[in-house]
């Protein structure tokens, strides 16, 4: 064996050695949110209010709120994403305004969350004096959602084959009308799979939250869904720590004496949310392919 | 009268073409409204932000280039106390370390993953990175809290808090990032320059190194400047490791600040409209800047790149 290929052979074991070092990096991250975490969890803790002071508190209201803004936020997010993504997919021409507002659009998806969040804060909490409340923290999350939620959005609108716009087109329907009745409903998996992985995202989102949903978590009357009661868990006045914020929250200044237990039971309970969301959404997104193409 | 009845009904728009442009426009006010709300975000802070200089006049250079951060006060030598350069150098020392630590074995995991074992990389590796770029941000802090601190208070002495800290869990945290992006520019290299190579004679190693590599150089770039802009805005995870002290950074293990860990924790102290809170909407103002830089910068590097098929 020459000298090169001597090179070759020891350069191929530390790339392996490399790529080797990093999964167990990646092993081991997973392996201690789960397994310092998941004993920790149980039904009480899953529904229990947080206890400030003493041991033994849970998540309840926590989790209820995360769920609660997540959907909120989507419902907000999606049609405004659904119409921007049409725009730019079907109508938008290759000029100037289209590549400005795909650069906006970019200069969004990138933006630090916290600034996102300071936004939120000086725009619903400050002027328009909602306070910390869900409706801010909602309204915050929809600005953080709405890039990568267009863009995924937009994709999936690409991937519909041009045959079915000229079916549509040439059976005398308006372009509006092909868009509505045949595009969407043919990049339906492919929407849903992305609303799904947006989820996930926003779901674990805490710097954008801190400033515009609150870092308390008020008790909650799970009897009264009135809406305009201010302890109904519907109120959109209300503030509300979500999930996230909470593991934040008591790392910096909780003073518990269980807070160990509660923040990894807390971590798992939060990652193994965003799993269940990432393997949904390809299972999801699937079976309604299936099922509109009666493909089996 | 006919006649005049019948051309304004032909001139007149259809249901369906009245229909079409009401559609349109909803979809192009959906786009207008996403325009706006950036727009938005940068005249805000960019008004908020500059007030420290137009309304409470502090110089940009005792904000740049000062170095004791205690906004209201006035340092020993009679300048207003608002020196940033803790915070900013506190926060491109995190970023740079960790995009230097964690470049490296990016690359070689997605060299692993596409030109080694592409079989075991799609199977393992791939769902992994993917899980992990979905981590919550709170979730690395946590662990960066519970693992990080007392693995660096034991090795490197010191109370575990500060940059070397910030710098192994934003290591993590950008290295899915990273991995997934190079993967992806790997992956665009077309397979007859992998095979011209081979059959000129060149080892394995030499391909991957004189060829793949090099052509994919700009998409690598952009994975490495992606990352970097990522750990430069993260706030929770730094924010729970670095120790939070607005002192300059004298050694990576003593306790110290980035401009996202202050807003994050300062924000919440300080009254609107006052000057301590005005200085925090100008580190809010240097983040965004930098945001955009980093926006620029992979333009940039795009256009310089770009594969032409």
């Amino acid at each position: 064996m020459n000298r090169v290929q001597k090179q070759s052979q020891i350069a191929i074991i530390v790339l392996k050695a490399i790529a080797g070092f990093v999964v167990l990096i990646l092993a081991f991250l997973i392996g201690y949110i789960f397994i310092t975490g998941l004993p920790n969890v149980s039904w009480k803790f899953l529904t229990s209010p947080a206890k400030a002071f003493s041991s033994g508190g849970g998540i309840g209201v926590q989790l209820f709120n995360s769920f609660y803004l997540l959907i909120l936020a989507m419902l907000i997010s999606l049609p405004i994403a659904l119409g921007a993504s049409i725009y730019l997919n079907e109508y938008a021409k290759d000029n100037w305004f289209t590549s400005m507002i795909r650069t906006s659009i970019e200069i969004l998806s990138s933006l630090p969350s916290v600034v996102v969040g300071l936004f939120g804060f000086l725009l619903f909490v400050v002027h328009y004096n909602f306070g910390f409340s869900i409706i801010s923290g909602a309204l915050t999350l929809t600005i953080f959602n709405l890039p990568l939620l267009t863009r995924n959005i937009e994709e999936s609108l690409a991937s519909v084959a041009d045959d079915q716009r000229q079916g549509g087109l040439g059976l005398g329907l308006s372009k509006y009308e092909t868009i509505i009745h045949i595009v969407v409903p043919a990049a339906l998996p492919g929407i849903i799979s992305g609303v799904i992985l947006c989820s996930g995202r926003v779901f674990g989102e805490a710097a954008a939250l801190i400033y515009t949903a609150g870092q308390s978590a008020p008790a909650l009357n799970f009897g009264d869904w009135n809406p305009f009661n201010i302890d109904s868990p519907l109120s959109p006045l209300r503030p509300a720590e979500t999930l996230a914020v909470h593991i934040w929250k008591i790392n910096s200044e909780g003073i518990m004496p269980d807070l160990t237990q509660v923040s990894s039971g807390s971590a798992a309970v939060l990652v193994l949310a965003i799993l269940i969301f990432n393997l949904s959404a390809r299972y999801i997104g699937r079976k309604v392919f299936e099922k509109m193409t009666s493909m089996n | 009268m006919q006649d005049q009845k019948l051309a304004k009904q032909l001139f007149k728009k259809s249901k369906t073409a009245r229909y079409e442009r009401f559609g349109r426009f909803l979809c192009l006010c959906a786009l207008l409204l996403i325009m706006a709300i950036v727009i938005g975000i940068i005249l805000f802070i960019a008004t908020k932000g500059m007030s420290t200089f137009l309304k409470d006049h502090i110089s940009m250079k005792d904000f740049f280039t000062g170095t004791l951060w205690n906004p209201g006060t006035k340092t020993p030598d009679g300048h207003a106390a608002v020196g940033a350069l803790p915070m900013i150098l506190g926060s491109f020392l995190v970023t740079i370390l960790a995009a230097v630590i964690s470049t490296p074995f990016a690359i070689g995991t997605a060299v692993y993953m596409t030109e080694i074992s592409p079989k075991r990389g799609a199977k393992i590796l791939q769902p992994v990175t993917e899980l992990l770029v979905g981590i919550p941000s709170v979730v690395y802090g946590f662990i960066g809290l519970s693992v990080v601190v007392p693995f660096v208070r034991n090795v490197f002495g010191g109370s575990g808090f500060g940059i070397l800290s910030g710098t192994f869990v934003l290591f993590v945290m950008i290295l899915p990032t990273i991995v997934s992006m190079t993967v992806d520019s790997l992956k665009s290299v077309p397979t007859y320059y992998r095979q011209a190579s081979l059959a000129l004679g060149a080892t394995k190693w030499q391909t991957i190194w004189k060829v793949v590599l090099r052509a994919a150089t700009p998409g690598i770039l952009t994975a490495v400047v992606f990352g970097m802009a990522r750990a430069f805005g993260e706030a929770l995870a730094v924010q729970m490791v670095i120790g939070n002290a607005s002192l300059m950074p004298h050694n990576l293990i003593s306790p110290a600040s980035t401009l996202t860990s202050v807003l994050t924790a300062g924000m919440g102290n300080t009254v609107m409209g006052s000057m301590q809170n005005d200085a925090l909407w100008s580190l809010a103002l240097v983040l965004l800047v930098m945001s955009l830089l980093f926006n620029l910068l992979v333009h940039f590097i795009g256009r310089k790149g770009a594969f032409s098929k």
